[in-house]
């Protein structure tokens, strides 16, 4: 789950993290409020999950607070890459000499939380490591243990923070950030830029925060910071019902258990010449509910021209899937041709289920994917 | 080393198969729950010797049918049953916890099968049990097969036969494809392994790579991947400096678009990072036939191991 700038900033301002004063804005009346608390130059910032917000003018500076007010009335509803502006961050504006990077990842090769620092900050870590990897800093926190001082510290003194004044803030502002990132269960934690300040000093001006959706079980205050704003409709309804649906560019519906199955559904679709609408993975023990659920969101995409059912019956049973999909027929009825291939567990029962109805049955997934991509073709 | 039951470490790598044999002696954790009790009894049915269950406070009891003695710990389980392998199934809140238990009390092979458990507490639960000295599989995998002798986990038995393939995996439904095309060809396995999605686990391809190719029994190799990650990739490194049986695979995910995650915690591609199209070159690169489909798999084994 992705934290919004502000959210990612207050958090990091909870454990300790220095951030610029300020705060967040729905009218251009609050973000004058909160630019007159300030008192000074302020930055406007459009609060939306999208890169590069500021060539799009989603990011402007104030002098006043008569300024901010006006510069919010222009962000605040703007459109972004198709999401609208509802929320925008006012924060102090200030100046400073340098910008470095810091964030804790959890890093899958090495099964640690790793901390990466690099003096090359203000610009995307991907392009650094593409342009110069040596000024990239890896440091595995301790497993255990955690992130210990002389880590932290070495992090300082190896991006070439000689002076010890700085090196200890910026020690401290790594050991804050990673108890962000444990505190909150996260799967990334980001400060870039992390910016020196005329006066030597060390300060976060933009962040980003990313959460396990496996951990969320355990921070309800963090869950509740969800924005589905830019969640498409069918796929929070899918979320919901614990099921994963991605909708795609294709007409051919696919409702798939189990997620590398349902990914190679997509890959015997493209193969046969179909194009795949939609990721869908109905789960572990479907039952008819779920079922249910998962033909109405696929069929609710006008596109479809066609759907797929690939069920590998191992621990879901076939007799309980081929009802699901009469019952949901019942109550979802439609023309747009179904083809069927459900195998395994109780699979003679869940055929036999499927033979009165109008299901068009297929006995492979390559089968399947043909039949589907004939019947998409032949569908006006 | 510390942690160790009274039974001490009993070594698993026999030939014939890897990691379970007849000799499994299994340990359910999470035996009463709805999970747990269902596919102990699909384990019991395929065979399996399903010596013990803990269950926290019903220490005394017993499970399915009174079959199975329950145990309040797995270290007094495993002193009054000689328990070797455990499986979990106890819900992602508790998992954890579990796979420490089992770790210290003696168990040397731990295989959850719980999905959902947050990812931080494996990194310091990995590290505990590796300190342990003991393997994991998983977590949120399907578990293991050995056709004929052992089943621990969720795959479905009767797709599975005994025969010379060795099958590794990073999915559930995925795999039971690939294993049931295999056995209608008249292919049986070794030993069919799913090591899970998510973004740390246990033991991955290179670990199960290893077991395959000292494996006498184990005469070809099937890896099972999808997008996400660089897993494949070592695989590939791997295979290249320390593999000489043939390997097959198939990579889900190749119509998957950018910065999508299908399910998988694992299964994201973002920056170009971990696509299919790249790990598909690394396998082939160091001679791996890649199927493009998974109902192709069976026919690139056969003809692998006649070439």
């Amino acid at each position: 789950m992705k934290l919004h700038e502000y959210q990612a900033r207050d958090l990091l301002a909870k454990y300790g993290v220095p951030v610029t004063g300020g705060g967040v804005a729905t009218t251009p009346a609050e973000a004058r409020s909160i630019a007159e608390s300030i008192g000074g130059g302020v930055v406007v910032k459009a609060q939306v999950f999208v890169g590069g917000r500021g060539k799009a003018g989603g990011v402007k500076l104030a002098a006043t607070p008569a300024e901010a007010e006006q510069v919010a009335s222009q962000i605040l509803g703007m459109q972004i890459k198709g999401l609208t502006v509802e929320k925008v961050l006012v924060a102090e504006a200030i100046t400073y000499q340098k910008e470095i990077y810091l964030s804790a990842i959890l890093d899958r090769a090495t099964k640690h939380v790793m901390m990466i620092a690099s003096a090359e900050g203000g610009v995307e870590i991907e392009e650094v490591a593409k342009t110069n990897p040596e000024a990239i800093i890896k440091i595995p926190a301790h497993p255990t243990l955690g992130l210990q001082d002389y880590q932290a510290r070495e992090l300082a003194f190896s991006i070439g923070l000689t002076d010890g004044k700085q090196a200890r803030q910026f020690a401290q502002i790594a050991s804050a950030l990673y108890r962000t990132f444990v505190a909150s269960d996260a799967s990334l934690v980001e400060i870039n830029p992390l910016v020196i300040r005329d006066d030597g000093s060390l300060q976060a001006l933009d962040s980003k925060v990313l959460l396990d959706e496996s951990a969320l079980f355990r921070h309800p205050e963090l869950a509740a910071l969800r924005d589905s704003s830019d969640e498409p409709e069918a796929e929070r309804v899918a979320r919901e019902a614990d099921l994963t649906f991605i909708k795609l560019d294709g007409n051919i519906g696919c409702m798939v258990n189990g997620a590398g199955l349902a990914m190679a559904t997509m890959d015997v679709v493209k193969l046969y010449g179909g194009e795949p609408a939609n990721f869908l993975d109905i789960g572990g023990g479907a039952n008819k509910e779920k079922v249910k659920t998962a033909l109405r969101i696929i069929l609710a995409d006008p596109n479809v021209k066609a759907v797929m059912f690939n069920i590998f019956g191992g621990i879901t049973r076939v007799d309980e899937v081929a009802r699901g999909i009469i019952a949901a027929l019942e109550e979802v009825p439609t023309n747009v041709p179904l083809v069927a291939r459900l195998t395994g567990t109780n699979e003679a029962e869940g055929l036999k289920i499927l033979a009165e109805s109008q299901l068009i049955p297929a006995t492979s997934l390559a089968e399947a994917a043909q039949k589907a991509v004939a019947a998409a073709q032949a569908t006006p | 080393m510390l942690f160790h039951g009274s039974f001490g470490k009993i070594k698993l790598e026999k030939t014939l198969s890897i990691l379970i044999n007849k000799d499994t002696r299994l340990l359910v954790q999470g035996i009463t729950g709805k999970e747990g009790e269902f596919h102990t009894r699909a384990m019991m049915a395929y065979g399996t010797n399903v010596v013990a269950g803990v269950v926290p406070g019903r220490g005394g009891q017993k499970a399915i049918d009174g079959q199975v003695p329950i145990f309040n710990t797995v270290k007094e389980a495993v002193e009054a049953t000689g328990a070797n392998v455990s499986v979990i199934y106890v819900p992602a809140a508790f998992a954890p916890d579990a796979m420490r238990e089992a770790a210290s009390a003696g168990i040397a092979l731990i295989v959850c099968i719980t999905e959902g458990i947050p990812a931080l507490d494996m990194v310091s639960t990995y590290r505990f049990i590796q300190d342990c000295g003991v393997r994991l599989i998983g977590p949120n995998c399907p578990g293991l097969i050995t056709p004929g002798a052992a089943k621990v986990g969720i795959i479905p038995g009767n797709i599975a036969s005994p025969g010379p393939v060795g099958v590794v995996s990073k999915s559930g439904t995925l795999t039971y494809e690939a294993v049931d095309a295999l056995t209608r060809i008249g292919l049986g396995q070794t030993t069919i392994i799913g090591i899970g999605g998510d973004p740390i686990i246990g033991t991955n391809f290179i670990d199960v790579l290893a077991l395959f190719q000292a494996d006498p029994a184990t005469e070809a190799i099937v890896l099972i991947g999808e997008i996400g990650g660089d897993a494949e990739i070592q695989a590939a490194n791997y295979i290249k400096a320390h593999v000489t049986k043939p390997v097959v695979s198939f990579i889900a995910g190749q119509t998957a678009p950018e910065g999508k995650r299908m399910g998988h915690a694992g299964a994201i591609i973002s920056g170009g990072e971990g696509t299919a199209q790249e790990k598909i070159k690394a396998l082939e690169a160091v001679g791996v036939r890649v199927a493009r489909q998974p109902t192709d798999i069976a026919q690139l084994v056969k003809e692998a191991m006649g070439a």
